[in-house]
């Protein structure tokens, strides 16, 4: 590395990148078969990559997979559209009335650095361990990211934009609704996008604590405390969740641009 | 300003006593179980924790058992993994291939929540302290690393043509302009980090098989049903993410300086 | 002291949107001469500056610096970029900043203070050593790269559009700075410039370069009485005779 080589890199193009990011996974996954293969590593703790693979592919048509599958999808839809539903409004409400902001500031201050699953003995007390437990526990993790995005896009509105339409009449309602809400678009759907990867830490985290019931969790808690434990069934169940993971990223990665086209338009850039 | 800054934060302390007050009131009133009044919180908190003897800093026998385990695991787990992430952030960053035949991989292995993992170490390590630190560290290296090779990407192409007009050395090209440059970048994901960490460290306390930790204790309080114990826990984790995030701001604020002085200017 | 030799630059070279930067340029700089290349704008008038530092290869011919051919940043070379707010860093208190460089030189710490602080001084910055690039101004800025420059005492210095991001008052306070500092070290400069009446003023010598690709359309030596001045030089007869040479010769080659 040198000056040199930093400045001049070109920037490759997207079917380079692409091929490069497709080999590192294939190396990747070449590693780790020839990792449990060659008994570096015993194939008891890393099973191959074919093995993990072709394990995820068969729990595909497995239905006691995918009933855990989808009921942990179920909570975690569930819990990230309560979570939007409450903290959007809610963060147009604070982002827009300084003095309820004021008076509110301090509650949620309190409230946010609670770590999310240390709540998971307390609600599990208080209405019991089925699905209502999940999707508490991810609507209360996921409300932050978003209501912290929603009031930084509304501190960006132009402050003109808004006072061009009341100077037409519009009233304060529909100046948030016309004006303040899709500028912020951009920001609340990155809020949402981070919201995504914290419901899904919780969804998870709360199946393997509650430790019973269906649900993803439960499948790879009870794939590693059997004797032996069956690190194929772990390892396929983790690569379906990670790949839920990037796939739901990327979406919401596009939707970000999409909504940011207005933002390269006004800049002069093309989106 | 300085007067209105303080104004509002007196008026945010005052909402947040009337808010007390509020709810010492309720759950009186209401008298249920599952939430005991805030004094009775605060009451256990003191008898659990910090009762403790003067020459301890007041800290109970039970406090020493649990807190400070549950800190030095958190301590212990964020310093290994946010060093992991800077070193191998900075080594993927520089390299405009190297991220390029890694992304797909690293953006796969932060999309994985941590919890899923957590039975992967469990079975190469066993319960205990070896899982724990593991588990945390492996956790939160992907922040971490991902953001630094991010920033580390992203160094102005003039400062960097400036470094070699002026032929600087390439220990000194790293340590003065790309570290510098990444600095921003960095601690964005660290403070991912510091908060991911504070939540996998208690997870991983409320697995069976702990023996203690502030995790451990909310677990032992649920089984007993003592629901002051839970509520203690609680907020006693509360203040600690409140407090940790402080000190991380205050660090922040002294290594970043010139960045947030710099940025206020240029967005007037 | 620098000679360039048919000096040519293509950028993505092949392609079939390839950029035919500059073709056939020659020019031979002798030391101590304060030499302005002017030309219409993004005709290639960076690129010929970063070739001469070294920093991108030329597709074609030749540089020399003091007889050497560069294929990397010469010794003894310094640059002075337009983008002071890029080319700063934004870390570093401006002490630091200007002996950055001297790092290559061997200095020892307070050599490198001392060389930092009469360097800041030569650009009227006795006093802003301790503060943060962010904390000056546009023109304060461009003085501290500028200070950076002569600490690192070059017998080459290239300016690329030094005053192109400042006020037109800065912009004459900073022009008469280099006409100052010029006197007193013994140094070649090249300053490139869109602004002919900049490239009269300061020159000794205007080089007039066509639309791309650059090749040399003009040669001017400018002979005005010293020391120049803003009002009188810009007055004088032979000013008003050279500006609209040059003016007629960067315009001639624009349009067509």
């Amino acid at each position: 590395m040198s000056a040199q080589t930093l400045s001049r890199a070109r920037p490759a193009s997207t079917t380079t990148r692409w091929s490069r990011r497709a080999a590192g996974a294939l190396a990747f996954a070449a590693l780790i078969e020839l990792a449990g293969r060659t008994g570096l590593i015993d194939a008891e703790f890393l099973p191959p990559a074919t093995e993990i693979v072709g394990r995820a592919v068969t729990l595909l048509a497995d239905p006691a997979f995918l009933g855990h599958a989808l009921t942990s999808l179920l909570a975690w839809a569930m819990g990230l559209g309560i979570a939007a539903a409450i903290a959007v409004p809610l963060g147009l409400l604070l982002g827009s009335v300084p003095i309820i902001d004021a008076a509110m500031r301090s509650v949620v201050e309190f409230l946010r650095p609670i770590p999310s699953v240390a709540l998971i003995p307390l609600v599990a007390l208080v209405i019991g361990t089925g699905l209502q437990l999940r999707v508490t526990l991810v609507v209360y993790a996921s409300l932050w990211p978003i209501l912290y995005n929603t009031m930084y896009g509304l501190r960006g509105v132009d402050p003109l934009a808004k006072e061009s339409l009341r100077s037409y009449g519009f009233g304060p309602l529909a100046v948030l609704l016309r004006v303040s809400l899709p500028s912020s678009a951009p920001f609340i759907t990155t809020g949402i996008r981070l919201a995504a990867g914290v419901a899904l830490i919780l969804t998870v985290s709360t199946e393997i604590v509650a430790g019973r019931g269906e649900g993803i969790g439960v499948f790879i808690f009870f794939a590693g405390i059997a004797v032996p434990a069956r690190m194929a069934d772990i390892l396929a169940g983790v690569f379906w969740v990670g790949l839920f993971g990037v796939v739901v990223n990327a979406l919401l990665v596009a939707a970000e641009r999409r909504a940011f086209r207005w933002h390269h338009a006004q800049l002069g850039e093309r989106p | 300003m300085r007067r209105g800054g303080l104004r509002t934060a007196a008026f945010r302390w005052v909402v947040l006593l009337v808010l007390v007050v509020v709810w010492e009131a309720a759950t009186r009133v209401a008298g249920s179980t599952f939430f005991p009044p805030p004094s009775t919180i605060v009451t256990r908190m003191h008898a659990m924790w910090f009762s403790g003897p003067p020459d301890a800093l007041f800290l109970t026998d039970t406090a020493v058992e649990n807190i400070l385990p549950s800190l030095g695991r958190m301590a212990a787990g964020f310093a290994g993994g946010a060093l992991a992430g800077v070193v191998l952030g900075l080594a993927v960053g520089l390299s405009a291939r190297a991220y390029d035949y890694l992304d797909g991989v690293l953006q796969f292995l932060r999309a994985i929540p941590p919890p899923a993992l957590v039975t992967v170490f469990l079975v190469l390590f066993g319960f205990g302290l070896r899982m724990q630190l593991a588990f945390i560290m492996f956790s939160i290296v992907w922040p971490v690393l991902l953001n630094t090779a991010d920033g580390a990407r992203s160094v102005e192409p003039l400062h960097l043509q400036t470094s070699q007009a002026f032929r600087l050395s390439r220990a000194e090209l790293l340590l003065r302009v790309v570290v510098p440059s990444t600095l921003p970048k960095m601690f964005a994901g660290l403070r991912l980090a510091l908060s991911l960490s504070l939540i996998v460290m208690v997870f991983s306390e409320l697995l069976p098989g702990t023996t203690n930790g502030i995790g451990f204790q909310i677990t032992d309080a649920y089984s007993t049903f003592d629901l002051p114990g839970i509520w203690a826990g609680i907020v006693l984790l509360g203040v600690l993410g409140y407090l940790l995030n402080e000190l991380f701001l205050v660090a922040e604020r002294r290594v970043l300086g010139w960045h947030h002085a710099a940025q206020q200017l240029a967005v007037p | 002291m620098l000679e360039i030799d048919n000096l040519s630059h293509v950028y993505g070279g092949g392609s079939p949107n390839a950029h035919h930067a500059i073709d056939g340029l020659n020019l031979s700089v002798a030391a101590g001469e304060l030499l302005c290349i002017v030309g219409p704008s993004g005709c290639g008038k960076s690129t010929l500056l970063r070739s001469i530092a070294g920093l991108i290869t030329p597709t074609g011919g030749e540089i020399r610096v003091e007889g050497t051919v560069v294929r990397q940043t010469p010794d003894n070379l310094a640059v002075v970029f337009q983008d002071y707010s890029r080319s700063l860093f934004p870390w570093m208190s401006v002490a630091d900043n200007v002996a950055l460089p001297l790092r290559r030189k061997n200095m020892d710490k307070r050599q490198r203070r001392e060389a930092a602080h009469e360097a800041l001084e030569s650009v009227g910055l006795q006093d802003a050593g301790r503060k943060y690039p962010f904390q000056l101004s546009g023109g304060m800025q461009q003085r501290v790269a500028i200070a950076r420059a002569l600490a690192y005492r070059p017998t080459l210095m290239l300016m690329d559009e030094p005053f192109g991001s400042v006020d037109a008052q800065t912009r004459e306070d900073l022009e008469d700075l280099v006409l100052k500092v010029r006197g007193h070290h013994q140094m070649t400069i090249v300053l490139i410039t869109h602004d002919i009446d900049e490239s009269v003023y300061v020159g000794d010598r205007v080089v007039v370069l066509s639309k791309a690709p650059a090749h040399v359309v003009g040669d001017l030596k400018v002979e005005l009485p010293a020391p120049r001045d803003q009002i009188s030089t810009r007055e004088h007869p032979d000013f008003v005779h050279l500006r609209a040479e040059v003016g007629r010769l960067v315009r001639g080659h624009a349009t067509v």
